[in-house]
Parts: C-alpha cells; sequence; structure tokens
C-alpha cells in the first residue's frame, strides 16, 4: 500500500533544472504572496505574470517525473533527515494545487474591486501564497514533522483567509474553526509524539517498515484520524463548515473548498495506510460515517436557503463519497483489482471535485456579486441575465453530481466496479443515492434561477474575466473525465 | 480507406455549433440563423456520406481510451447510421420550424443552444459503439433537455421540468448500475462485436437477465413505457418545437434505440429468446400501446392527445422487438423512422394551429380546414398515417409487424395491432371530421380563440415549410417504400444483418 505514495528509494538523481523547479514551487507562491501585500495588484495582468513562473515549475517537474520517475531530494541538517519526494500522485495534486490557486489568484483582482473589500485586503495575497507553498510542501513531504509543518501553515493561513472579510459573523465562524483546527493539530500532534516516543523515528519509509499493529498504532492512528477529520471537516466533524463559507470571500472559498480540506483527507490517507495496514473495522467506521455524510450533507443543501451553504453543504456530502471508499483503500482483504481501481476513483474523484467546486465556488459568488442576494429566491430571472455564470454553475454541477462526461462520472464508473467485484453493495447504493440527492439540490437551485415571475432589474456587471475563470475550472473537471488515462497512467505504480 | 473522421467530424460540428451559439449575444438574430441552419445541413451531408459507406460496406471507427478497460469509441453501423440520418434531418425541420414560432420571444439564444446541445447528444447516441458512450451521450441528452422544458419559466413549466428529470435521473442511475455491472462481467463490449454474451449464459444466467432488466427498464423510462411514462404528457408544457423533438426524434426515440441496442447488440436476440426475457418485453409493449391510446381517446386537447399518442405509438417498436422473427424486426426499425416523421408532422400542426388560431382544444378545431388548409392536409396524412392506413408510412409497419406477430404465432399480438388501429381511428378521426366535415369560424359561425395573421400564406412560411416537407415524406416514405434507401429498405438491410449473418 505504502508504495503508492511513492514512499521507497529511488535510483535516479534530480537534473539541477529540477532542482530549480521544487525550489520555485515551493517557495515562489510564498514570494510572490508577500511581494503583492506591498504592492497590491489592482488588475490581471501583474497575476498573470507572477503566476506564470510557478505553474511552469509545476509542469518541469511532471516532465521530469516523466522522464525519471520517482525523485527524491534529501538534506541533513544537525541530526534531523528531512527529504522530499517526486511521484506521480504528487505531481497530480501539486498540478492541482497550481493551477486552482492561479486561477483564484486570477480571480482576485476583479472580485476586490467589486466588492468593496476594506483595508485588510491586501493580506490576502501573502495568506494565499503561504497557502499554496504549504500545500505543495504537502505533497512532497516524506517525515511526520514536515507534513505537520506543512499542515500547521495551511491551517492557520486558511484561518486567516477566512477572517480576513471583518464582519462580526465571519469572526466568530472564523474563530470557531481556528479553535477547531487548534484541537485538530493538537490531536495529530500527539499522535506524532506518541509515535516518535515508541518507535523513535519519523520518516514515513522507516516507519513503514517497523511499525507493527498493536495498541500504539491503533492510539496513534486514531488520534492523528481524529484531528483530521476535524480539519478535512468529515461527518460527523463538518458543522463548522458552512458558517465559514457564508462569510469568506468568493476565492477563499474556492481555495477552501477544493484544495485546504483535501489536504488533511491526503495526509489521512497516507498515514493510515502506514498505522493501519490491515485496518478492517476503522476503514469501515469512515465508510459507514462517509455514508451519513452523503445523506445529511444532501438533504442539508437540499432545505438550505442560502447559495453558499449549499454549495458548502455539499462539500460535506461530497467528502462522503471519498470515505465510502476506504475499505477498498485500506482494507487486508481486497483484492488488487478493484483495489487498483478504488485507488484511482479516489484520486479522480477528488481532483475532479477540487476543480468543479472552486468552479462552482466562484460560480456562486459571481451570481451573489451580481444579484446582491445571497438566497436561492434572489435568483429568479438570473437565467436571462447572467446565463454565464448559471452555465458554469451548471457544468460544475454536472461533475458533483457525477455525470458524464465528467470527472465525476469517470471516477463513479471506477468506484462502482471496484465496489461490485468486492459485493460492497451498500456502498453502491450509496453512492446512487447520493447521486439522486445531489441531483436534486442542484436542480432546486436551477429551478429558482428559471423562475421568470419576479425578474430584476438591476445588476451589478462583472469583471469581464471573472466568468472565463471559473469556467476554465469547470472544463478542467469535463477534461478530466475524458482524458482520465492520461492523469491516472502517472499514478500506476506509484513512480516507477 | 477509412474515415474515422466522419462520426467525430459530424458529432464536433454540433458541438461547436453549441458554443458558437452561446458565446453569441442574444441580439444577434441573423448570424445565429445562419449558422443554425448552416450547421444543420452540413450535419445532412455527412450523414449522407456516412450512408453512402455504410451501404458499399465500410464502418468507420473513431476511439480512445478514457480510463483502463473503457474506451470512448464511435462507429457507423447501419442501425447507427439510421437514426443518425433521422436526427439530422428532423433536426433542420425543426430548426426552421422553431426559428419562425420563437420569433420575437425571449431567451432564444439559451433556446438555440441547448437545441444544438440536444441534437449533438442524438447523433453521438446513434453513433456510440459501447455502452460508455451511449450512457455519456444518453444522460447529455437529459440534461440538455431540462431547460428546453421549462424554456417558458412558468410555474407548469418548471414543475413539469421537476418532474421529468425525476424520472430520467433516477432512469439514468438505474442504468449506470446496469452499464457498470455489465464492465464488471465482461469487460468492454462493443455493440459491433458478433460473439454477443452467450459464454456468460451458463455461469450467469441471474445477473444476465438483472443486467438486462436494469439496461431495459432505465430505457424504458425514455421510451415512456407504462407505468414509467408519466413525465411525457406533462413535459407538453414545452414549446411545440420541444415537443416535436421530444415525441419524434431525440427522447422517447433515444429510448427505443437504447432498448433496441440493448437485445440486438449486446445481448443478441438468440440470447434475449433463451433469457425469457422478450416475451415480457412484447407483453409490457402491448399494456403501453393499448394503455396510451386508451389514455389519448380521453384527452381533450390537442397536444396531450398527441402525447398519449407517442406513448402507444413509440411501444410499436418495442413490441417488433418482442416478435424475435425478421419481419418483426423490420417492422419495429422502419417504424423508429416513420413515427418519427409522422410525430413530428403532427406536433408541427398542432404547434401552427396554436399560433395562428389559438386553437388547444380538440372542440375549437371545427373547419378549420378551410383556414388553414396545408396545415389540415399534413395532419390529416399524419393521422391517417398514425392509423395505419395505406399509403402512408404508418400502413408499412403495421403490415410487417402483423406477419412478424403471425410467423411467430403470437396471435394476441394482432389482436392488439387491430385493437390499437381501432382507438387511433378513434381518436384521430374525430380530429379530421372536425377539420373538413364542420362548419366553423372560417364559415362565419363563431370566432378563433386568438387569431392573427402571421404571414403572407396560411401561417409564417418558416412554420409552413418544415411541416409541409415532413409530411410528404411521409407519404413518401409508404409510397415508395420499395426503392433503394427509403426506410423499409434500410430496416431491411439493417435486419438482414441481425438476422442472416
Amino acid at each position: 500500500m505504502i508504495w503508492r505514495f511513492g514512499l521507497f528509494d529511488s535510483t535516479f538523481e534530480p537534473l539541477a533544472t529540477t532542482h530549480w523547479a521544487l525550489l520555485t514551487a515551493l517557495c515562489l507562491p510564498l514570494l510572490m504572496g508577500l511581494l503583492a501585500a506591498l504592492f497590491p495588484p489592482k488588475r490581471v495582468w501583474p497575476v498573470l505574470l507572477a503566476g506564470a513562473p510557478i505553474v511552469a515549475a509545476g509542469v518541469m517537474l511532471l516532465l521530469a517525473f516523466n522522464d525519471a520517475g520517482l525523485l527524491r531530494w534529501q538534506w541533513a541538517v544537525a541530526d534531523i533527515h528531512l527529504s522530499l519526494r517526486l511521484n506521480g500522485l504528487s505531481v497530480l495534486l501539486l498540478l492541482t494545487t497550481q493551477w486552482i490557486g492561479f486561477a483564484a489568484a486570477l480571480y482576485t483582482p476583479g472580485y476586490l474591486r467589486l466588492s468593496d473589500p476594506g483595508p485588510m485586503a491586501r493580506w490576502l495575497w501573502p495568506l494565499m501564497g503561504t497557502l499554496i507553498s504549504a500545500l505543495s510542501l504537502m505533497w512532497l513531504a516524506t517525515d511526520l514533522l514536515t507534513l505537520y509543518v506543512a499542515l500547521e501553515l495551511m491551517g492557520l493561513a486558511a484561518v486567516g483567509m477566512l477572517l480576513l472579510s471583518g464582519k462580526a459573523p465571519a469572526l466568530k465562524a472564523g474563530m470557531r474553526y481556528l479553535l477547531l483546527a487548534l484541537v485538530g493539530s493538537l490531536a495529530y500532534l500527539l499522535g506524532v509524539a506518541l509515535i516518535l516516543g515508541h518507535w523513535g523515528r519519523l520518516d514515513l519509509q522507516g516507519l513503514a517498515e517497523t511499525i507493527e499493529p498493536g495498541p500504539v498504532a491503533w492510539f496513534a492512528a486514531a488520534l492523528m484520524g481524529a484531528g483530521l477529520a476535524l480539519k478535512a471537516a468529515l461527518f460527523p466533524l463538518h458543522a463548522w463548515l458552512s458558517p465559514v463559507h457564508e462569510n469568506a470571500w468568493t476565492p477563499v472559498s474556492a481555495l477552501h473548498a477544493g484544495l485546504v480540506i483535501k489536504a488533511s483527507l491526503f495526509m489521512l490517507v497516507l498515514l493510515w495506510s502506514i498505522l493501519l495496514p490491515d485496518a478492517f473495522y476503522a476503514s469501515r467506521v469512515i465508510a459507514w460515517l462517509g455514508m451519513l455524510a452523503i445523506v445529511w450533507g444532501g438533504l442539508l443543501a437540499w432545505r438550505t436557503d442560502s447559495l453558499k451553504t449549499l454549495v458548502a453543504s455539499s462539500t460535506v456530502a461530497q467528502l462522503g463519497y471519498l470515505m465510502v471508499i476506504f475499505p477498498l483503500l485500506l482494507g487486508a482483504d481486497v483484492a488488487p483489482l478493484p483495489r487498483a481501481l478504488a485507488w484511482e476513483g479516489f484520486w479522480l474523484q477528488l481532483m475532479g471535485h477540487a476543480f468543479a467546486k472552486a468552479a462552482m465556488f466562484m460560480a456562486a459568488g459571481n451570481l451573489i456579486l451580481a444579484t446582491g442576494e445571497s438566497t436561492l429566491k434572489g435568483l429568479a430571472g438570473t437565467s436571462r441575465r447572467l446565463p454565464l455564470s448559471l452555465l458554469v454553475f451548471g457544468i460544475a454541477a454536472i461533475t458533483l453530481m457525477g455525470l458524464p462526461p465528467s470527472a465525476g462520472f469517470t471516477a463513479k464508473w471506477l468506484l462502482f466496479e471496484a465496489m461490485i467485484i468486492t459485493q460492497q453493495w451498500w456502498a453502491v447504493a450509496a453512492l446512487l443515492v447520493g447521486t439522486l440527492l445531489t441531483a436534486a439540490y442542484i436542480f432546486r437551485m436551477f429551478r429558482y434561477s428559471f423562475d421568470e415571475s419576479a425578474p430584476r432589474q438591476r445588476y451589478q456587471p462583472l469583471a469581464p474575466g471573472m466568468d472565463l475563470i471559473a469556467l476554465t475550472l469547470a472544463l478542467a473537471a469535463f477534461a478530466l473525465g475524458l482524458l482520465a488515462h492520461f492523469p491516472l497512467e502517472l499514478m500506476q505504480g506509484g513512480g516507477v | 480507406m477509412t474515415a474515422a473522421w466522419l462520426p467525430i467530424t459530424a458529432l464536433a460540428i454540433a458541438l461547436l455549433v453549441t458554443v458558437i451559439i452561446f458565446a453569441l449575444p442574444e441580439e444577434s438574430r441573423r448570424l445565429r440563423t445562419t449558422i443554425n441552419l448552416l450547421a444543420a445541413v452540413v450535419n445532412i451531408v455527412l450523414v449522407t456520406l456516412m450512408v453512402r459507406r455504410v451501404a458499399a460496406g465500410y464502418e468507420d471507427v473513431f476511439s480512445f481510451q478514457v480510463v483502463g478497460g473503457v474506451d470512448f469509441v464511435l462507429r457507423t453501423d447501419a442501425l447507427g447510421v439510421m437514426f443518425a440520418g433521422l436526427s439530422s434531418l428532423l433536426w433542420l425541420c425543426t430548426t426552421i420550424y422553431a426559428i419562425g414560432y420563437l420569433e420575437g420571444s425571449a431567451n432564444r439564444k439559451r433556446f438555440f443552444g441547448f437545441f444544438s446541445l440536444c441534437v449533438a447528444s442524438t447523433i453521438g447516441i446513434a453513433l456510440a459503439d459501447n455502452l460508455f458512450t451511449f450512457l455519456i451521450f444518453y444522460e447529455m441528452l437529459t440534461l440538455s433537455t431540462y431547460p428546453l422544458v421549462v424554456h417558458r419559466g412558468t410555474e407548469q413549466a418548471l414543475n413539469a421540468g421537476r418532474v421529468y428529470l425525476r424520472y430520467t435521473l433516477t432512469a439514468g442511475v438505474v442504468l449506470l448500475l446496469g452499464a457498470v455491472l455489465l464492465y464488471s462481467l465482461t469487460g468492454d463490449q462493443s455493440f459491433s462485436s458478433e460473439e454477443g454474451l452467450g459464454d456468460y449464459l451458463n455461469d450467469h444466467r441471474g445477473l444476465l437477465t438483472l443486467i438486462f432488466a436494469l439496461l431495459v427498464g432505465g430505457f424504458a423510462v425514455k421510451a415512456a413505457m407504462v407505468p414509467l411514462h408519466g413525465w411525457l404528457p406533462r413535459a407538453m408544457v414545452a414549446p411545440a418545437p420541444v415537443s416535436a423533438l421530444l415525441h419524434a426524434v431525440a427522447v422517447v426515440k433515444a429510448g427505443a434505440f437504447g432498448i433496441l441496442r440493448v437485445v440486438y447488440d449486446l445481448y443478441g436476440i438468440e440470447l434475449s429468446v433463451e433469457l425469457g426475457v422478450i416475451t415480457a418485453l412484447a407483453v409490457a409493449a402491448s399494456i403501453t400501446i393499448i394503455y396510451g391510446s386508451l389514455r389519448a381517446l380521453a384527452q381533450e386537447e390537442l397536444k396531450p392527445r398527441l402525447a398519449f399518442s407517442t406513448i402507444s405509438q413509440v411501444s410499436y417498436v418495442i413490441l417488433g422487438i418482442g416478435l424475435f422473427g425478421p419481419f418483426g424486426t423490420i417492422g419495429a426499425l422502419a417504424h423508429l423512422l416513420h413515427q418519427g416523421l409522422m410525430k413530428v408532422t403532427l406536433f408541427f400542426c398542432a404547434g401552427n394551429y396554436a399560433e395562428e388560431l389559438g386553437i388547444h382544444r380538440i372542440d375549437e378545431m371545427d373547419g378549420a380546414g378551410k383556414r388553414m388548409p396545408l396545415t389540415s392536409i399534413a395532419f390529416t396524412i399524419g393521422a391517417l398515417g398514425m392509423i395505419g392506413l395505406p399509403p402512408v408510412a404508418g400502413f408499412i409497419t403495421k403490415w410487417y409487424l402483423g406477419i412478424g406477430a403471425i410467423q411467430a404465432e403470437m396471435y394476441w399480438v394482432v389482436a392488439v395491432l387491430v385493437a390499437s388501429s381501432t382507438l387511433n381511428a378513434m381518436y384521430f378521426l374525430p380530429i379530421v371530421h372536425r377539420l373538413w366535415f364542420r362548419l366553423g369560424p372560417s364559415h362565419g359561425k363563431g370566432s378563433w380563440p386568438d387569431e392573427q395573421r402571421l404571414g403572407r400564406f396560411e401561417t409564417h412560411g418558416w412554420l409552413l415549410l418544415p411541416m409541409v416537407f415532413t409530411a410528404l415524406i411521409s407519404l413518401a416514405a409508404g409510397l415508395l417504400a420499395g426503392l433503394p434507401f427509403s426506410p423499409l429498405d434500410w430496416a431491411t438491410r439493417v435486419a438482414n444483418g441481425e438476422y442472416l449473418l
């Protein structure tokens, strides 16, 4: 299992240019963010200039991986050995992060210009940069300490971004999130301490070889799992999510729902596959909670009157899909074929959802910005006046519903195959129910938008690129479905 | 020489038109109309090329891998180009009609955008070569018809849209389950592979039956088979061109076409008979035929009557499959085309009466033949065809179905056919009678509900032309059924491929 994460020794030395690409990908977002705090960009083109080298570095890393396979960097600082590795999965997640981050950054100037954000707006940039850097670090990290640093940096940046809007409810929700995130970190840190105390090492590869199942491993896994589940808003620890998004700025929501909560989930899968290599009950528990999440999140989204709550609750439900797959990813009793299918389906679903949810938050933000209303009822008449925003919402929604030809569909296809082969019919049922529930709340929203009985007369015009950026993300989720073969090929073998 | 570009180009053009229309501003009416018509004509040319190549014995395949073991494949085979031909021809007619019909109304950009997307999906359905590809376009069709159904944005339209989605999306989920079950059993099963699923019969009989039930059940929702037909009559609130599209080409036909693909190309007719599912299909189709006709008889408005008539008529296709003989197959396939031609004519007529005279109810139609002769002639042709009177196309199918029933020794089917024809006559002939033989407002008796003069002719030229054209083709398809490339000839060709290979 652990080899899928690329945690083994590689034979190739990275080239000099690859070192630079790595450095660029990790540090440049942070630097550019700080620069933008000093000189806040008012237009799109400076953001474009700043983002281009970061994205280029990501592409270079992809090419380097294609040439050489798994890449490893190692340093020894004093007594501690630090290392980073780049395998197929980390390349994919890195690219996803960079593209969504880039899109969110491009979206931001127009959004800030139109929404009158107040004096704190300039601090959005360094926080965004920190977030991207932290996430990139997380995909590459190979030891528990680096992972912790990345997690903490990411968490603080995320809380900071959510607090920026400065409204009273935002502060309240943000403080709650901060406290919960700190509790989550603490639980994680306790787990790390337990492992360090018992086995005396923190590098994942070494741990995977030395850890033997037993109460210590289980307890550490439980602690880390609880902490990460809290941060990932996994059901039933999701209650903080909707209020946070309700008041956050659109690009912040897009980044948060697209990437931040996925990062915690990534770590959960990574750590549990080391600590609980033949877990039976733990993964079952997660799966059952996932099923509840699908139903509960779907119902929340279906009942709500607020557009942003709808999108945020949908995240809770969609995370349920990923949780339902846990027994296939972690169980010891799974045959190689379904496990491979589930593995590919899991990450495809995760990436597709990241793109689609970011696009959907942007589309929802555009609708709210243009109509000045944040309720579903306020959408009446928008189908005539804001067709592009609605189209983006719709295309993103197709991925979430898992209808063809989107990434959600292809992922669901793979997952179904895996579940049918292993005869996990309850999981099949959960996914089917989830599809219908998603359709129910998505089309409820569209129903309001097609209502012509009370059309509004005044709309705030949007900046020209805002819809197009969101459209690009939504279409990326589409393309990921039809061309899934290429990204999934990268992951086969975990890096060789 | 292979021409893999042919199927993908036909699909790409329709998709491209969708993108262009969405990108154009609402006001550029002339440009949008030009692009729409141009694309429809190009599409007909492409499909004609495909038909010629298929007739010459070539099959053009376009494919790429989506994920391991699952391919996206388009292929031109005889059955596929038959459906593609129907949709491309009627696309042109319906587009012309829709341009005239929606003259001056709001949201036309959205309408034509989703309209082309709908057509693109239909082409994709026609040319899909495996279940995965088929499903992609099948769901795309569901999504693209929703905005058309709710186009008017009224409470009633929105409710109809909700019911439509409830049925079709649930059906989509059922289909997906069936498809994945089949894939995990057999791997990627092409529609054109000749083995069928016979190898799996001994070990997986129950599973195969289950998959068959899931697939056919899923398709039956769109084909509006009783008791899964509830969405269709409600979807009547959509504008007339949409109804024409839903009933004649796109939605119900896609369902029937899906069942054809499952029975003939996936399972193979022999295996289906072996499983014993075919008789069940024939019984379900018969129930639908009778039920639809009875309900049609009870309607007092024109469009709902036509809607229930569709429910009944589409099941002729399913019934033809259920007769599992060459004649039944030919009847089924030919009816796929014939019903499309005749039904689209009838809906165009209903739309014209509503637009020009404000007629929605049947008892308002007295004497309309004098005021709108061409429309009424077209309606009469369509109605006679539906009843199955020669020389209109509908006669041909009923004839073949009847022979098929006798050959299969399923005499009760003959009774169903006779009963259905009688019922058809009972609900269509009174309308024809009112049109021509009763005195009405055009004879100076009373007035039309909402009369207006839309054009130089009896109604707007854009509304008149496509209707006359489809009426003539319905007539020609019956009169000239013996000529090559007639619907009957092509259906025979497909059936020969199925039975005599």
